[in-house]
């Protein structure tokens, strides 16, 4: 068996991931202005995530670690190419991460209300960056001969990709707030279901049109039409659960929609990696960016050994909380 | 101005300051992470009330640290492929693997059982609880052992082949890798010197109270384990470095001679160690130095009467193998961060000594220089771990992979001067606010002391569990 092509799917399956679990993470994050009315709904709002958001990010990381050791020309390209979006994320994720530790530090409102606003920007960049980091992968960018990007930033910033952009930060804000709805009770649990069914229908309107366009521009390919088609399902399923009350079908929709609509790129990308969008002959491909047989090997070794522990134990730990988390458990508990 | 805009130059700039910064917060993940396991351990099997506290409080110290190596990782991890694009063409087959590794073996696990522990206090029985943060630790070390083996690539280079064709270094056998001579050194002596961080805190932090006279039942049993642990940590770290230093002298010889400044090859008595020099700042021409003589030979070779190459003969064998260029690192650089390194780290065995001499069967030194000199424990330790990284990773100047790629051919063809500047201000600016922030909020919480013994349950009889939330 090819173990390219293995790795392709691998990489695509860590990337997954990482945007249905960290996906959800920014869009808790980006929700507090809307559904944090008073510090205690924001705490709420913060601890639904507070044991997970670090296991949920590290997937990037190894999916980034990845792709460094199946694929060091996907790895090379596309973070070189991409410099000034990426530190952008970088920086986002920074202070993000610093925030939920930080914020509680302190008893001071404007102190909160700093590392809040960090919280909610810091979400907000990553959701939207990730989006058109991808939608740009996958349209195609210009490559030299020796696979540099030579494109320049503004290059980037074109329409298609700014909608993938879009389609993301939506994707996951409607997605955090289900997960709120799921994991909190009382007021704040209606007022995000409600928020969910707003925020939803521009979802699927902002969604369906990039998932279209994506169609449109892989017309020889059937299989980017039955993943933006089931994405497309699976996100109205998800818009009617949670219209109907049933979070939990929700959030679970929402996840199939945001790995389907993921999967549907990388269906669109394969068997390139990085197409060049001047000239055919630069295209990375599997073939061309992959790393030796052994080193696959070895890799694939690792991951048959590690993945099914690793949804072990994270499996685990997301039953260890289950728990709705409500303001009695935050004013009671020290800080 | 061109110069100013070299995105060799920046990158390099760059590469330093967020990685030794990176580096400021993990010795203490990794050192304290075990030595809260420690301490919840004697709480789960004495239920000594105090040892909760020490739980607690220096657990606190400990995630406010946390959360900053986590986020200052993930610059790491993407910063290869961002700046040094052409390295990780040549060498992602081999050197992707032990970061890959890192990721799915330790970092997933670390942070997962991180966030059980945090808020699992009252969700799992004290038993698996107390397991977390086992795990927690032992991730931690994991990912050192990872990280390091896949510096030890860029050190000395095993277990690959070059593929002219591709033009890269592809992996012929991942157990050479990973227990290449120099991590087998390098992975001892980092995590040894990590616990005499994580000590060095637990005595600033003790010398501090104790000197106040407060918090006595919590923090005279945190000084004693932080002595203890300076000792052993300080004495297995020497150790460690002495093979070390072997290692180093068989692959990298230059970076030994530009250690000690010594141009001409010597053997014997001559190839003395020099603790101070006073000269030119290329160390050319000695005005005076103190030396002791053996002790470079002893070193590098193990016996009395063994050669050490000087730079002189080193650069014209390296010109001879590798073509016209210079191949010395930047001699002031090499030759003080080695002597600070092993000097601090001499230093600290010696206060731990007298530490535990000053407080023998629970006696309390009057004297204020004492606790002055112990409150400068945590600092000074950490600045022994970064000068030894800097002359680690300077010394292999100018190579990135040694003999293999120039660290200028490494960088990213594409990026541009400006690009750099602009991520170069970026991280300052970002590191160097959240570095006050870190700072003071450490400072606080150490500075408030352990909180009140946690309530005692009426009916059981047990200290209720406590609950954290953000
Ligand atoms: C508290 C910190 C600390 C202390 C007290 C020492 N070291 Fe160290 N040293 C480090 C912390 C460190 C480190 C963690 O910063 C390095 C950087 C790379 C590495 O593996 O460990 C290091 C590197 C390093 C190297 C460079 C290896 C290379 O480049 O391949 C040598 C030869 C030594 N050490 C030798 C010693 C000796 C002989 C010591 C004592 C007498 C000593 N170190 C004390
Ligand atoms: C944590 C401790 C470390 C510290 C403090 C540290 C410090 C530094 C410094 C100061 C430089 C700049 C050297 C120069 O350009 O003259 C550098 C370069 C570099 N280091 Fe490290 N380093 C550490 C660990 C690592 C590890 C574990 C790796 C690899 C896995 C690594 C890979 C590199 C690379 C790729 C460069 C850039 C190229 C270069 O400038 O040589 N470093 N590091
Ligand atoms: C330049 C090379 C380095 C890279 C690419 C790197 C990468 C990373 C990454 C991605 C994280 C975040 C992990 C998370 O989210 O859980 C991290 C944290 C950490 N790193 Fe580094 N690191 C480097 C240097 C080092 C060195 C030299 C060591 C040890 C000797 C080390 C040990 C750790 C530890 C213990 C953490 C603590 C946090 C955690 O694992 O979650 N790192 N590093």
């Amino acid at each position: 068996m090819d173990l390219g092509i293995l790795w392709f799917w691998i990489v695509a399956f860590f990337f997954v991931g990482y945007f249905v679990l960290d996906g959800f993470d920014f869009g808790v994050g980006m929700s507090l202005p809307f559904l944090g009315k008073d510090d205690t709904d924001r705490r709420v709002i913060i601890n639904t995530i507070g044991p997970v958001w670090d296991l949920n990010e590290t997937w990037v990381i190894v999916a980034g670690a990845a792709l460094f050791a199946a694929f060091p020309e996907w790895y090379a390209t596309l973070f070189s190419g991409f410099y000034l979006p990426l530190l952008l994320i970088l920086l986002a994720l920074i202070i993000r991460g610093v925030s939920f530790e930080y914020r509680h530090q302190r008893p001071e409102a404007s102190w909160k209300k700093r590392f809040d606003t960090m919280i909610i920007v810091g979400s907000a960049i990553p959701a939207l960056l990730w989006g058109v980091a991808f939608a740009n992968i996958v349209q195609g960018v210009p490559l030299d001969a020796d696979h540099n990007y030579i494109g320049g930033f503004f290059a980037l910033l074109n329409p298609y990709a700014l909608l993938g952009g879009l389609t993301t930060l939506l994707l996951f804000f409607t997605h955090g707030v289900i997960f709120v709805s799921l994991k909190t009770d009382g007021e704040l649990r209606e007022r995000a279901r409600k928020l969910a069914a707003r925020s939803g229908i521009a979802t699927i309107l902002v969604a369906a049109t990039f998932l279209a366009w994506t169609v449109l521009a892989h017309p020889e390919k059937s299989g980017v039409v039955i993943g933006a088609a089931a994405a497309a399902v699976l996100l109205i399923l998800a818009y009617v659960a949670n219209a109907l009350g049933k979070e939990g079908r929700a959030f679970a929709l929402m996840a199939a929609t945001i790995a389907a609509a993921v999967l549907t790129l990388f269906v669109a990308l394969f068997p390139a990696v990085m197409p060049a969008s001047n000239d055919p002959a630069n295209s990375l491909t599997i073939a061309n960016a992959s790393s030796t047989q052994y080193t696959l090997e070895v890799m694939s070794w690792v991951a048959v050994i590690a993945l099914p522990l690793i949804l072990l134990y994270q499996g685990w730990t997301y039953w260890v909380f289950r728990k709705r988390v409500s303001r009695s458990h935050i004013e009671t508990a020290a800080h | 101005m061109n110069e100013l805009l070299d995105p060799l130059l920046l990158s390099r700039w760059q590469f330093g300051l967020t990685t030794i910064y990176h580096f400021l917060f993990v010795p203490l993940t990794i050192g304290m992470a075990t030595t809260v396991a420690i301490f919840q351990t004697a709480w789960v099997r004495t239920g000594k009330v105090h040892y909760l506290q020490m739980t607690q409080f220096f657990g606190k110290i400990f995630l406010i640290n946390f959360a900053m190596g986590v986020v200052t990782g993930i610059v790491q991890e993407f910063q290869f492929g961002m700046n040094w694009s052409d390295y990780s063409r040549f060498v992602g087959d081999v050197f992707g693997a032990p970061l890959a590794l890192e990721g799915l073996l330790a970092f997933f696990f670390e942070a997962t059982f991180i966030g059980l522990w945090i808020f699992g206090w009252d969700k799992l029985s004290p038993k698996i609880h107390l397991l977390t943060i086992w795990a927690a630790a032992i991730g931690s070390i994991l990912s050192a052992y990872f990280i390091i083996a896949a510096n030890a690539f860029m050190q000395n280079p095993v277990g690959f082949q070059i593929n002219e064709e591709r033009g890269r270094a592809e992996l012929t056998s991942i157990v050479d890798v990973l227990t290449n001579k120099v991590a087998l050194a390098a992975f001892p002596h980092t995590i040894f010197a990590c616990f005499m961080v994580s000590a060095g805190l637990v005595i600033t932090v003790a010398a501090y109270h104790l000197s106040r006279n407060q918090h006595l039942d919590t923090m005279k049993p945190a000084l004693k384990f932080g002595l203890w642990t300076m000792l052993i940590a300080g004495a297995l770290t020497t150790l460690a470095g002495d093979q070390l230093s072997l290692a180093m002298v068989q692959t990298q010889p230059m970076k030994m001679a530009a250690a000690e400044a010594m141009y001409h090859t010597s053997t014997g008595a001559d190839a003395s160690f020099s603790i101070f020099t006073l000269g030119t700042p290329d160390g050319v021409h000695e005005l005076f130095s103190i030396r002791i003589p053996y002790l470079l030979s002893f070193l590098s070779t193990h016996t009395f009467n063994g050669t050490v190459e000087g730079i002189n003969d080193l650069q014209a064998q390296y010109v001879q193998l590798y073509g016209p260029g210079d191949y010395t690192p930047i001699i002031w650089v090499t030759y003080w961060s080695f002597r600070w390194m092993i000097g601090l780290g001499i230093f600290h065995i010696l206060v731990a000594l007298t530490g535990l001499w000053l407080t023998r069967k629970g006696r309390m030194p009057e004297q204020k220089w004492v606790w002055k000199i112990a409150i400068w424990s945590f600092p000074a330790s950490l600045a022994a771990m970064i000068v030894g990284w800097v002359f680690t990773e300077m010394g292999r100047q100018p190579w990135l992979v040694f003999g293999l790629l120039k660290t200028a051919d490494g960088v990213s063809p594409n990026i541009t001067g400006l690009d750099v500047l602009i991520s170069l201000i970026a991280f300052t600016a970002v590191y160097g606010t959240l570095a006050v922030v870190e700072f003071k909020l450490i400072k606080k919480a150490a500075q408030k002391g352990p909180d009140d013994a946690p309530a005692v349950d009426e009916e059981s009889g047990i200290h209720q569990p406590v609950t954290t939330v953000y």
